[in-house]
């Protein structure tokens, strides 16, 4: 089962502009001042390749922190 | 079907909207986020010029660069979101603005992104069923004009463009398989919802809303869900690229080139990984036209032939997805 941590630094290595260290599991990732829709569109296409589970935009907006998120594609791996 | 994609080209309107001028419009965007989109220019269809306007000049640009005799176009073929008019067609107007011949058959297709490979199919079937010789096919698009101005994302993303193809009968050359594909459901998820017969425009039409990214649009302009349509692309794409494989007796190793419509890179690079396509047989071309939608896969295949990358005898595949929801795959052998 992958941790939060390792979910962590994928968005990192996709986001570049992140800097490392600012998202923490309970960072509420939606309130960072960078976050777009491209952003969203990166952790939706993460979630697709590397862990296989379709999140909806939907989805993504019921999420706060990236706790939420890494229970989300945990519940969705079957 | 014997058939080839004998010769194409493309028409950009003059005006341009490059990244700089897109962060003059919205200073609060980090350009180097939008990098993945991997668009840094797009072409305007300024005002006072339609798109059957861009399709003629990119028809005009196809008889000067190959010296195809105007009089042997058989059929014509427009595909567009825009008319000249409610109605006659668009494409009996341009018949006779080519000078096409009288004896020339000429309708429209009201397709988006997976227009051309529809228009290749159809030109295809129609060389073969009333043994016809050329079919010319036009597509154009002038979306950024139904964009509102304040649409972030979209003005980010589309371009304006149109593009001439003469399809021919061939002895020698193959075109086709085609898979296809419509699903009505999903028609919201790219929709202008105001102004056709449905909901005539009103006073509610040009209420702005705006969603959680601050990207503004109203009832009578431009609409997509980019989140729906990625996780339908991602979902659609690869079993249509498989069907048509299938259909055809080969494997993704038979292709030369895979040239898809351009939606974004980092969609179609998505795409690319998840179907194992080596880098050097696929195509990206978004850099200096952005989504055209009807336009983008014959300007990708243009590019391509300039570049050296589309060579004779290589076989093609193409594939169209997008607003509908609406999708089609071929193959074509290339000359």
């Amino acid at each position: 089962m992958p941790s939060v941590q390792e979910l962590i630094t994928k968005i990192e290595h996709e986001i570049e502009e992140l800097p490392q260290g600012v998202l923490q599991p309970d960072t509420s990732f939606r309130q960072l001042p960078e976050w777009s829709s491209m952003h969203a569109l990166i952790i939706i296409a993460l979630a697709e390749t590397e862990y296989n589970v379709t999140l909806s935009g939907n989805d993504l907006r019921s999420c706060n922190t990236v706790n939420d998120l890494h229970q989300i594609i945990e519940s969705r791996k079957g | 079907m014997p058939a080839k994609v004998a010769a194409f080209t493309y028409y950009l309107p003059e005006t341009t909207y490059t990244n700089a001028d897109f962060a003059n419009d919205f200073p609060e965007t980090k350009l180097q986020t939008l990098q993945k989109i991997g668009v840094e220019k797009r072409h305007i269809t300024p005002k006072g010029q339609t798109s059957s306007d861009l399709a003629f000049a990119a028809a005009e640009k196809l008889f000067t660069e190959n010296s195809i005799p105007r009089s042997e176009i058989d059929f014509l073929i427009y595909c567009s979101f825009d008319y000249d008019h409610y109605t006659p067609a668009t494409a009996g107007i341009l018949q006779h603005r080519l000078g096409l011949s009288t004896r020339c058959g000429a309708f429209d297709m009201g397709l988006g992104c997976s227009a051309y490979v529809y228009g290749i199919a159809t030109a295809v079937s129609l060389l073969e069923t009333l043994q016809l010789r050329n079919v010319l096919l036009l597509t154009a698009s002038s979306l950024t004009h139904k964009i509102h101005a304040k649409d972030r994302g979209n003005r980010f993303l589309f371009g304006d463009a149109a593009s001439a193809t003469l399809i021919s009968f061939s002895e020698k050359k193959q075109t086709g398989p085609f898979t296809f594909g419509t699903d009505g459901s999903g028609a919201g998820q790219i929709m202008v919802p105001h102004g056709g017969m449905r909901t005539p425009l009103n006073e509610t039409s040009f209420e702005e809303s705006t969603d959680e990214f601050g990207n503004v649009t109203t009832p009578a302009s431009f609409y997509m869900d980019g989140f729906g349509i990625f996780r339908f692309t991602v979902a659609t794409v690869p079993g249509m690229i498989e069907e048509t494989l299938q259909k055809a007796g080969i494997t993704r190793n038979d292709i030369d080139l895979f040239v898809f419509h351009q939606p974004n890179v980092f969609l179609n690079e998505l795409l690319r990984k998840k179907l194992m396509i080596p880098e050097e047989k696929f195509v990206h071309c978004m850099k200096d036209f952005g989504n055209t939608v009807q336009a983008t896969i014959p300007i990708a295949l243009t590019e391509a032939l300039k570049e050296g990358r589309l060579k004779p005898g290589m076989k093609v595949l193409l594939a169209g997805f997008g607003v509908g929801l609406s999708w089609a795959c071929g193959i074509i052998d290339y000359e």
